[in-house]
């Protein structure tokens, strides 16, 4: 493949900045940067714990605490890009939670009794539905009325939160099905060492496959490559951190009871010394991965994430060149209900219980997670990855300092405190690179 | 005049925003292969005229017809279907994309699989900025980086890639250096050859005066009046600009100064 790459442009000449010969590589830099601070966190945590951080069963908690929040932000980059905002996804949250909780205990029993196969996916595509409908009446003020969306979404967000205790007059509905619980993790919702690797395993394979795809292409038009050492790191990097992934969920054991019961389950004999079995990935961190992948598909491949971004740079140059821009932030936002369906799930799986307060809160974590992953206010900028590995670094943050036995107080002025210094370091950085 | 049908034809056509009226029972026509100047002073309404053509407004009244046949323009998206390209004064670039991107946003080149063809995109992208601007270089970067001039020669490129019958620029060479304005020039003699009609806006009257068959003088939202360039000289132009005074060359039209 190298032999035929024309022209190359001559990397790391001297004279040249380290960020400038980053990019000639595309390798960016902010990413580069915040899987640094991510790492910082982590270490400065772990070391504060007497490695209790980076042990696997806080790993393992951590990703599955970070889904719920990850998929949305996937969503609320889209809607920032367009340069709008939504408040209000908190209280979807809560209120979608409320009526799935209410369909699969209340409803759904009386059609078909407890415990159908059908009622878990019942339930997730009742939420999708609902989620997508409340997001596209709201994208419709928005974008035929144009009524601001920070009006609209406020709104909605005590509107949504106010439906979600009309639903049951504030009780909670509780359990849930238990083949509808996997989605929010725990020890049901993990899929076990042998799925895990397969999954890890085809993962890596993917990566690379693509990689070698995107550089035919670009050698068949004779375009300008980055160096195949570099192409090679990316694809160890990414296949390592999938490995890592993969392996910390496996070396997670199941409690000793737990573990016994599934031995048994399957006729084999439990040793008197005990048996490992490790959980594997979880359902709700695959949920997450999935949609991760696929918005950064829509944002970057389809026509779709290029109207979307191009309206975020000039809205009316979009409107010029024939884009029904209208449409387009209509259909954002019902793609951000469709997210908060899928979320709405994961927490109410998580917790195993539809409270009306569900997702309090959760609007302003999304939008810290979609800003510090890079996610410009003024629109027109921003990556998928970026905002989930924000996710993560502010889950990271939460979950790092209940574990050092930070007080809850506390934990709010440290989040904010970190939310406001990112995006003024951020700020600072594109100032100096442009 | 040659008896052909025109082009387009612009028939008293009038725009208000709020109480002002930006164009005020405006005609123009333009035929296959000429290049009609639209002269004026700022604020005289041209840009505003040639938006009602291109979709971005519509018309309070007045009728637009394209090949003799009476059509409604409704948004920019009806313009391009009828052959209308149009490079806006304020080049209506999304800053945070790039050329490929902007040269075929709404018009995406896609893959059988309906994903963008963004290799395909870019190789054009290179072919037709080649033909403006042989020196620029900078495909990947979002238009935000580039030079005033490449972003005008962007925006240019975006409207000649597509076939246009009719072709609106609006001061599309204002930021342009000495060697890339002559080559906007000779495309424009190009296109006219290729049977394109074109209205060029412009303050430069030499310009205007090298490029143009005719002018059309626009003041205060209505047209002072038409003429060839070869019947009047600048002098008498920059008249008509000034003082609105229609000289004897001229086909006068309501705005012009009655004495
Ligand atoms: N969207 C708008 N809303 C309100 N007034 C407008 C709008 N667009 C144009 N106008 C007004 O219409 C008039 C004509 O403006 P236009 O932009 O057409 O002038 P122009 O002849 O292109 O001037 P220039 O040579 O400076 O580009 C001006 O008085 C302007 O203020
Ligand atoms: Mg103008």
């Amino acid at each position: 493949m190298t032999e035929a790459a024309p022209a190359p442009s001559k990397a790391g000449e001297s004279g040249r900045s380290l960020s400038d010969q980053l990019r000639e590589i595309e390798f960016d830099p902010r990413m580069i940067g915040m899987v640094a601070a991510l790492a910082a966190i982590w270490l400065g945590f772990n070391w504060l714990s007497d490695g209790a951080f980076l042990s696997s069963r806080n790993l393992w908690n951590l990703l599955v605490q970070t889904s719920s929040i990850a998929v949305m932000a996937c969503g609320m980059v889209l809607v920032i890009v367009t340069r709008n905002i939504d408040l209000s996804v908190g209280s979807m949250l809560g209120f979608v939670g409320m009526v799935v909780g209410l369909i699969q205990v209340r409803l759904l029993p009386e059609l078909w009794g407890f415990e159908h196969p059908l009622t878990w996916l019942v339930s997730l595509l009742a939420a999708i539905a609902l989620g997508s409908a409340i997001g596209l009446f709201q994208g419709a003020l928005i974008a035929w009325l144009a009524i601001p969306s920070f009006i609209v979404t406020l709104g909605g967000l005590l509107v949504w939160r106010g439906a979600a205790w009309w639903v049951t007059q504030g009780q909670t509905i509780a359990p849930m099905d238990s083949r509808f619980r996997p989605l929010g993790g725990g020890v049901e919702g993990a899929i076990g060492t042998t799925a895990s690797w397969v999954i890890g395993l085809a993962i890596c394979a993917l990566i690379c496959v693509a990689m070698v795809f995107a550089r035919r292409r670009r050698v068949r038009f004779r375009f300008s490559l980055r160096p195949l050492w570099a192409e090679i790191v990316m694809a160890v990097l990414a296949c390592g951190v999938v490995i890592a992934t993969v392996m910390i969920a496996n070396s997670y054991a199941l409690p000793v009871g737990i573990a016994r019961r599934v031995t048994e389950a399957k006729g084999l004999p439990w040793p008197p010394g005990g048996l490992f079995i490790g959980h594997g990935l979880a359902v709700p961190v695959l949920i997450a991965l999935a949609v991760g992948v696929a918005i950064t598909f829509l944002t970057t491949r389809l026509r779709f994430g290029r109207y979307v971004f191009a309206i975020g740079g000039n809205p009316e140059a979009a409107q010029l060149s024939g884009v029904n821009t209208r449409k387009v932030v209509m259909l954002v936002y019902g793609l951000m209900g469709a997210l908060v369906g899928i979320s709405a799930c994961i927490a109410t799986a998580r917790l195993d219980a539809a409270t009306n307060s569900a997702g309090a809160l959760d609007e302003l974590y999304v939008i810290a997670a979609a800003v510090i992953g890079g996610t410009s206010l003024a629109g027109g900028v921003g990556t998928i990855a970026g905002a989930m590995l924000g996710a993560l670094v502010m889950q990271s943050l939460q979950s790092g300092m209940v574990l050092i036995g930070v007080d809850t107080p506390l934990q709010n002025i440290v989040v904010g405190f970190v939310l406001v210094v990112a995006v003024w370091l951020d700020g600072l950085y594109r100032k100096r690179l442009g | 005049m040659d008896m052909t049908t025109p082009l387009v034809e612009m028939r008293d056509i009038s725009i208000a925003f709020g109480g002002i009226k930006a164009v005020d029972a405006v005609s123009v026509d333009l035929k296959a292969g000429e290049v009609v100047g639209l002269l004026g002073h700022n604020g005289a309404g041209k840009s505003t005229l040639i938006k009602i053509l291109s979709g971005a407004y519509q018309a309070d009244s007045g009728e637009i017809r394209v090949g003799g046949e009476l059509v409604s323009i409704g948004s920019p998206r009806d313009a391009k279907r009828h052959g209308i390209e149009t490079i806006y004064q304020t080049l209506a670039l999304a800053d945070n994309v790039d050329a490929a991107a902007n040269i075929f946003l709404g018009r995406e080149l896609l893959t059988p699989w309906h994903t963008l063809d963004d290799s395909t995109m870019e190789a054009e992208t290179r072919k037709v900025m080649g033909r403006l601007n042989p020196h620029f270089r900078r495909f990947k970067e979002p238009v935000k980086a580039l030079s005033g001039g490449q972003r005008q020669s962007v925006a240019i490129a975006r409207a000649i890639y597509f076939n246009a019958r009719v072709l609106i620029m609006d001061e599309p060479t204002a930021a342009l250096g000495p060697a890339e304005t002559k080559q906007v020039a000779e495309l424009i003699l190009e296109l006219k050859r290729q049977g394109i009609g074109i209205f060029l806006i412009s303050h430069d009257l030499h310009d205007v005066f090298d490029l143009a068959d005719r002018v059309s003088v626009m003041k205060n939202g209505r047209v002072v009046g038409t003429a060839r360039t070869s019947d009047v000289t600048q002098d008498e132009v920059l008249g008509m600009i000034i003082s609105g005074k229609c000289p004897t060359g001229a086909v006068p039209g309501p705005g012009a100064l009655r004495d």
